[in-house]
């Protein structure tokens, strides 16, 4: 089963070699047995998930799928509203909410026939690249169990790597799936910000939230989204642009399409194997009829520090909310003031309360001109600047990460550890769609990933130069080995 | 120090309007007042981890024609915002308002004061949800526990800003109550401020007459009513008038009216004020209104209560004071013309409509007019059976007490209860006669002089008919018999 994608899955179900049930078994078994290991889980849906094979298999008996998902085994980041299943966004101060209403995107799923493996662990309130700040647990690179996944959607990646789920979805406000995929050697793509409802996905960085796919490959990757995409009246910022048929238009190859290469992915900082495989990559796309040139993107350097001002200041307003009040987590306290601060001094890690002091101070009277103001302006250049490439070429190819997936305890240092989003903020700030697909591996045998940037609402070209690459490419067949 | 009287007072009101949406700001929960608590409510208006607002395009709307009523620039693209602050009666613990780009700026309403006509300018107008209700077990500051209801979280408010245009506390009470009289003419909101559907918030300085500079202000909350608006200003006034006189200087704060003591005290001060940290809210996109529809909006503004009193006083010959009382609400002006359209004299259903039916309704808005158990026609049909002689004042009023009890056709109950006026002078003098027979006392004292005499003989006859005799005739033939007599 490891490695076995979802169109492989839905096939064999179709043609009756495969059962739903028995997949969604096998599934649950690999976790119980492995996921000790990993931790890619924080709740497995066991009950749910074999209710639903159930409900699957009849529909495939009967000659009578939903369509592509129905009975595809996947995992979601414990971001994402599950009516009457705990969600934590990996913090204390979830740890025992149940939410009353599923996510958009949830909806969708169950509507396609999905089988809802669990909730997969993740740095606390999606802050961080390592699901290291995960109030619960660690959760371990499939590759080597020493190294981190990456994050913060750290635990669907490494369930998709692992074999402990066919799909998964995480979010990405920074880079938190490309990182991970690139990390994992998994495909992640990262849709145009509106692509997806963000209704039921526990905010981090409003505007820089998007709802994306982890798979095994291009194929699920454009099922993955085709599933979730669209418009929704509950989430003002979805936009109301027909859904392709993403998976249909993957054909067509990247003969003609003209793919620029910016110079500043490629600076001080970057790992000279990564750099290797990525330039590697894209000597492939130039043998497969793409046109390569050089870009520059200026404002890179800046994408970390105004990210970081953008970032935590939507964090310090979105997490307001918990304060003993109405769900989670309330340790009482002398008054109400008392009795929020107490618990949110209690319910919040280190990561979170750092984001949110920062976040405070960069909308504070006095400060917010220069801090949130100022980074409003970069953020507006750092589009015009994408704006400007793109009116020249039709793809951006660039590492996803400045280096392979790192040991557990080795970026203690915040600053370290957030340069690691240095080429994945960029389409985050700017809502550009992007994926990162693996390609190749490091000599030590961790996986690298090489990142596409389209246009806005293009996914079309993006995927289908990932599965052009992909397909001339042998990295998806070799699979880490978990025992 | 300066005397009092050469001292200027300086009054801006803030008025906050629910809008009588059927569903709240940002989700489709219903807005229904007085319902079971936490009753009415969904993950979006608790502010669950997760959830976005969407806009109400009703509440849009409605602040539309608001700001078209006033004159109001509206903002071709306005923005919310995220006002933050901690409070367990906000889920969220930031209220999604407008701040830099609010939905409409710089229009005015013009009010009639003892001096005259005066125009006062509204600064802006914008949109925000309102928040939630705490109930405290027993006093504020000794409460074990605290209870919340978030019913009325998200319901549409909207706030308007005026000038500091307004010059006495009795200009303030003016102002309000035709700000008021506009938004129920608009149908925008109830208009309740017992219930808080209105509220207003007032900031009043003092500064030397003919200053350009304002003086420091103080913020006036818990305004409930339109007396206490006065009454508090009133009060601030004067104890801001002493204490300049005393030397002291002014502090600003925002006191709390206290309606029974009718005083007002300190809640905090602004030098301790709260840093809201607003920011553009990044889960709406800005709003921008499309010009065909807000002309539409403009085409179906209603008469104005400014514009329908003018008319009222025009048309029906009113004096300036009924068509005031009579314009206060769109419905009640409704009502008023209706009945007239039954039986035109204005005058004499102005009345009725003033002291008896508004005594009975307990109110002027919408709701209360709708509730009136007398249609405008059969008020209308009342007067005319006064005005065709067929029953007395007197007798109106047992049928208008009869008509609020079951309602009904006026004519109907006199009929029913043979309440017809007495206009037969055969048996009126038949009972005068009577009269006199029974009290030959009254007769005497009349001869010897005491003309009075004759009212109680009148009396006499009245109550022997029950109300029913026409009194003028019978005083005419008491005064004539008496005479031959």
């Amino acid at each position: 089963m490891l490695g076995t994608t979802i169109h492989e899955l839905t096939t064999a179900f179709a043609r009756g070699e495969r059962s739903p049930v028995a997949t969604a078994e096998a599934y649950l078994a690999r976790i119980e047995a492995l996921d000790a290991k990993v931790g890619a889980y924080l709740t497995v849906m066991r009950d749910e998930a074999l209710a639903a094979a159930r409900d699957a298999e009849a529909r495939y008996r009967a000659g009578r799928p939903l369509g592509p998902l129905d009975g595809a085994p996947i995992a979601l980041k414990d971001v994402f509203c599950t009516r009457g299943v705990r969600t934590t966004c990996g913090s204390r101060i979830l740890e025992r909410f149940v939410p009353p209403y599923d996510a958009t995107m949830v909806t969708r799923l169950r509507t396609a026939g999905a089988i809802l493996l669990g909730k997969t662990n993740m740095d606390e309130f999606a802050m961080g690249s390592s699901t290291e700040h995960s109030a619960f647990h660690v959760t371990r690179n499939p590759w080597d169990l020493g190294r981190v996944p990456g994050g913060s959607s750290g635990g669907s990646a490494a369930a998709v790597a692992g074999g402990l789920a066919a799909g998964a979805f995480g979010t990405d406000t920074g880079g938190s799936v490309r990182q991970p995929a690139a990390f994992c050697g998994v495909v992640g793509l990262k849709p145009t910000y509106g692509r997806v409802s963000r209704y039921g996905l526990i905010a981090f960085a409003s505007s820089l939230d998007h709802v994306a796919p982890f798979a095994l490959d291009v194929v699920d990757t454009a099922r993955l989204l085709g599933a979730v995409a669209g418009h929704d009246p509950l989430d003002a910022t979805s936009v109301s642009v027909p859904v392709p048929d993403y998976e249909a238009e993957l054909a067509g190859g990247v003969k003609g399409l003209r793919i620029g290469v910016p110079d500043e992915y490629f600076g001080t900082g970057l790992d000279p194997e990564i750099e290797r495989a990525v330039r590697a990559a894209i000597d492939v796309l130039r043998d497969l009829g793409a046109t390569i040139e050089r870009v520059s993107l200026p404002t890179t350097e800046h994408g970390v520090a105004t990210y970081y001002i953008v970032a935590p200041a939507e964090a310090s307003s979105n997490l307001a909310r918990y304060d003993g009040v109405k769900y989670g987590l309330r340790v009482p306290g002398k008054d109400l003031i008392d009795m929020a601060g107490r618990t949110r001094a209690a319910g919040f890690g280190a990561e979170v309360k750092r984001r949110i002091m920062l976040g405070t101070y960069a909308l504070s009277a006095g400060y917010h001109d220069a801090y949130y103001g100022q980074a409003q302006k970069v953020r507006t250049l750092v589009r015009r600047e994408f704006e400007a490439a793109f009116a020249r070429v039709d793809l951006l190819a660039a590492p996803t990460t400045p280096g392979v997936a790192f040991p557990h305890g080795a970026k203690a240092d915040p600053l370290a550890m957030y340069m690691n989003d240095v080429y994945t903020i960029p389409a985050s700030m700017t809502g550009l769609p992007a994926v990162s697909v693996p390609c190749g591996f490091s000599a030590a045998g961790l996986p690298i990933g090489l990142q596409l940037i389209g246009r806005a609402l293009d996914e079309v070209t993006l995927l289908r130069a990932a599965h052009a690459y992909e397909q001339a490419t042998p990295w998806r067949r070799r699979r880490p080995d978990l025992g | 120090m300066a005397d009092h009287s050469e001292l200027e007072t300086v009054i801006g009101l803030e008025v906050h309007a629910q809008l009588s949406t059927r569903s709240k700001m940002f989700c489709d929960c219903p807005t229904t007042f007085g319902a079971a608590p936490n009753s009415q409510t969904c993950p979006i208006c608790l502010g669950m981890p997760g959830v976005l607002p969407v806009i109400n395009r009703r509440a849009v709307e409605y602040g539309v024609r608001t700001a078209l009523a006033f004159s109001l620039r509206l903002n071709a693209a306005c923005r919310f915002a995220r006002k933050h602050y901690y409070y367990p009666d906000m889920p969220k613990n930031f209220q999604i308002s407008q701040y830099e780009e609010p939905l409409a700026e710089d229009g005015w309403l013009e009010i009639d004061t003892p001096s005259g006509v005066r125009r006062i300018g509204i600064q802006r107008l914008h949109l925000e949800e309102d928040v939630g209700r705490l109930v405290h077990e027993g006093e504020f500051a000794a409460a074990q526990a605290s209870l919340v209801d978030y019913n009325r979280s998200g319901t549409p408010l909207m706030e308007t800003v005026s000038r500091p245009d307004l010059r006495s506390p009795e200009e303030a009470a003016i102002y309000l109550r035709a700000f008021r009289a506009v938004l129920l003419h608009l149908g925008v909101c109830d208009g309740n401020m017992e219930e808080g559907s209105l509220r207003c918030d007032a900031n009043v300085s003092l500064r030397a007459r003919g200053a350009a500079e304002l003086g420091t202000k103080v913020e006036l909350k818990n305004l409930n009513s339109f007396r206490n608006v006065q009454r508090a200003l009133e009060y601030e006034v004067q104890r801001q008038a002493e204490a300049l006189a005393a030397g002291r200087r002014i502090v600003q704060e925002t006191r709390l009216f206290d309606a029974d003591r009718g005083t007002t005290r300190s809640m905090r001060s602004k030098e301790y004020a709260h840093d809201y940290r607003y920011f553009p809210e990044p889960d709406l996109v800005p709003l921008k209104l499309d010009p065909a529809w807000v002309e539409s909006i403009r085409a179906d503004l209603p008469e104005l209560p400014r514009a329908q009193r003018q008319r009222f006083v025009s048309q029906y010959g009113l004096p300036a004071y009924d068509a005031e009382i009579l314009t206060q609400s769109r419905a009640l002006a409704g009502y008023y013309e209706a009945a007239v359209r039954e039986h035109a004299n204005p005058k004499a259903i102005s009345n009725w409509v003033m002291t008896e039916l508004l005594r009975e309704l307990g109110g002027d808005d919408e709701a209360a007019v709708a509730r009136s158990p007398i249609s405008p026609a059969h008020l209308g049909r009342l007067v005319r059976l006064i005005d065709d002689g067929t029953i007395s004042g007197k007798i109106a009023k047992d049928v208008f007490a009869r008509m609020l009890a079951g309602g009904g056709d006026p004519a109907e109950i006199v009929r029913r209860e043979g309440l017809t006026q007495v206009v037969d002078t055969g048996a009126l003098e038949a009972m005068v006669d009577q009269a006199i027979a029974a009290n030959p006392k009254a007769v005497a004292d009349f001869r010897g002089g005491k003309t009075a005499a004759a009212k109680a003989l009148v009396g006499q006859v009245m109550k022997a008919s029950g109300g029913k005799a026409n009194p003028a005739m019978v005083d005419r033939l008491v005064q004539e018999k008496l005479t031959r007599i």
